[in-house]
């Protein structure tokens, strides 16, 4: 898989889907239309400042509550290369397996790395390196099963692949 | 080491004799589940998919009830994309606007979960069938996809954390208060990647509508599902309910829990959740100042069933909403509405000053039917009091039980029945 590298964008515990795409966009299935809503009542600056590549890291409990595909959705199609987290609700985790959008358990990376640092995440070895801080971090790799389908971008290809 | 009562749902589902906590394994379904909302994700995804049509016909539920009926242009188009699909692949049940309800208080009333089921549903709630002895867990739209097309889904098995329940509840403590209590004590991710089993005498003094409840907000912990114990009452309404055959699954006594917590039902009292999570919990009596609110919520999957509309009509009979205050209440199916009509429920609403409305998730996920505007406040019988869940993201929601949030209205600050 591709290593991914870019800013970051950090966030504290509990980031709910409700916060990373809110029940009134929810009439739309369009990944671009929810991309510029993306994270919209956590964080109003988001869609505006991020590119192409950027990292999200959070602490405990990511992407709790509903079980919204639209909110990974609506994070891949931002632009976002890689989530890092302490722990990710488990509906979120597997939504972001099922549509190919790269996330990384990490307690100390997500307690170390700060907003704003340029960060790299190496999925074949799991390891995360702050480049800012010239820090790096083993993350949690997949199982062999979870990285068969995120190496086909989603469960759908993985299906049509078996 | 034995198994967990979900551990042996999923082995049997498996075709395994034993699985193990952190097994990853692939389960055959015995019902798919989805809504107007994520529904048409997983249409999309389906037809990417190298298959005819759906695994069998008549273990698909597809229930459009977030936005209906429609409440503007797009939601429309989700709702023909949804009905056009079920028409296509002829799934037996699709239920439309006049047949629809909530779905997680339709299907069990259809008879469509029972005990010993593997069911999957593209909405988070969908833990509510462990009520009555099954595994149900929520998913996102792919899964619903893939459960669709190929009738299988692949888990984690997950360990588990077992909730002792003892004694019997006084006078307004309900099924919402013990769960809230739960979430207060463990915390939104206690029960995370695990399944929370409830045991012990003391669910024999908790009524289904109790129990659906309680299962219902296990994903308010974390939690990948909820379960009971099949007993007599169980049994008793999957009769009533519906044709299938049940299976029942015991755990085994060596089977093994990371955590352990006993509940006193005697002891609880009524609870809410303070903004803007479901642990920020405190008792009434803990409530020291005046909360003023502006609207109550009595509805939802969560608590739309009729022991609540029944509780809250115990509280509102003969008293009027307190001025300035919205009171929406909503039963969640259309069996439920037509059950408070005929006990005289629904007059007592709306002579109290109540509205009521059409089965809807609504109001729950600031879809529509009561938006919050900057600055309000709302008690709610719903699961969620995230940021923003009901509208404006400078409004609060306090999640309360019917009887508080009965009490509440007339008041139209945050009440107990007991205080009136």
């Amino acid at each position: 898989m591709k290593a991914a590298k870019g800013l970051v964008f950090k966030y504290g515990d509990n980031v709910d889907t409700d916060v990373i795409i809110p029940a009134r966009y929810l009439n739309s299935s369009d990944p671009a239309e929810l991309a510029t809503h993306c994270m919209e009542d956590i964080d109003k600056e988001f869609v505006n400042k991020v590119n192409k590549g950027d990292i999200i890291v959070a602490t405990k409990n990511f992407g709790c509550g509903s079980s919204r595909e639209h909110a990974p959705i609506a994070i891949k199609a931002a632009g976002v290369s890689c989530v890092i987290a302490e722990t990710f609700a488990r509906i979120f985790y597997r939504n972001a397996i099922n549509i190919g959008l790269p996330i990384i358990e990490c307690p100390e990376a997500a307690k170390g790395i700060d907003a704003g640092d340029t960060v790299e995440v190496n999925f074949d070895t799991g390891v995360i390196t702050d480049v800012t801080k010239g820090t790096s971090y083993q993350g949690q790799a997949f199982p062999e099963f979870m990285q068969k389908i995120i190496a086909a971008e989603g469960l759908v290809n993985y299906i049509n692949q078996k | 080491m034995g198994m967990t009562m979900t551990q042996k749902i999923l082995a049997a589902h498996a075709g395994l004799d034993k699985v193990e906590a952190g097994q990853l394994i692939e389960a055959d379904l015995d019902l798919v589940l989805g809504n107007d909302i994520t529904s048409p994700v997983a249409i999309k995804e389906m037809e990417k998919m190298k298959v005819d049509g759906v695994f069998d016909k008549d273990k698909i539920a597809l229930v459009p009830d977030h936005f209906v009926p429609n409440k503007d242009i797009k939601s429309a188009e989700h709702c023909k994309c949804v009905r056009e699909f079920a028409r296509r692949n002829e799934i037996t049940n699709y239920f439309e606007v006049g047949e629809m309800g909530i779905e997680h208080a339709l299907l069990p009333e259809k008879g469509l979960t029972v005990a010993g089921d593997v069911i999957i549903g593209a909405d988070s709630h969908t833990c509510t069938y462990g009520a009555l002895g099954a595994f149900s867990t929520g998913v996102g739209s792919t899964d619903m996809a893939a459960g669709m097309a190929t009738g299988k889904a692949w888990f984690k098995v997950p360990s588990a954390i077992r909730v002792n329940i003892v004694g019997k509840p006084s006078e307004w403590v309900s099924g919402k208060d013990v769960i809230l209590h739960i979430i207060g004590m463990i915390g939104v991710d206690g029960a995370l990647y695990k399944s929370m089993e409830f045991v012990g005498e003391g669910i024999a003094n908790l009524t289904m509508d109790d129990r659906f409840t309680i299962a219902n907000m296990a994903i308010e912990a974390g939690g990948k599902n909820g379960i009971f114990p099949v007993d007599d009452l169980a049994i008793a309404y999957m009769k009533e309910h519906s044709t299938r055959n049940y299976t029942v699954y015991e755990a085994d006594e060596d089977s093994v829990y990371d955590e352990e917590y006993t509940i006193d039902l005697g002891a609880l009292r009524p609870t809410i959740a303070f903004p803007h999570l479901p642990e920020n919990t405190k008792t009434i009596d803990e409530i020291t100042e005046d909360i003023h609110i502006d609207q109550v919520v009595i509805g939802s999957c969560t608590n739309g069933r009729l022991d609540d509309l029944r509780i809250a009509a115990k509280v509102l009979k003969g008293r009027h909403v307190a001025k300035g205050m919205r009171c929406i209440v909503i039963p969640a199916t259309q069996t439920i509405y037509m059950q408070a009509m005929e006990e005289g429920l629904l007059r007592i609403f709306i002579e109290a000053g109540a509205v009521v409305s059409t089965p809807t998730c609504g109001p729950c996920l600031g879809g529509y039917m009561g938006i919050l505007a900057e600055g309000e406040r709302c008690v709610s019988t719903t699961n969620r009091n995230f940021v923003g869940r009901m509208g404006h993201v400078n409004s609060e929601i306090y999640l309360a039980s019917p009887a508080v949030a009965a009490a509440s209205a007339v008041t139209g600050r945050i009440s107990c029945p007991c205080q009136l």
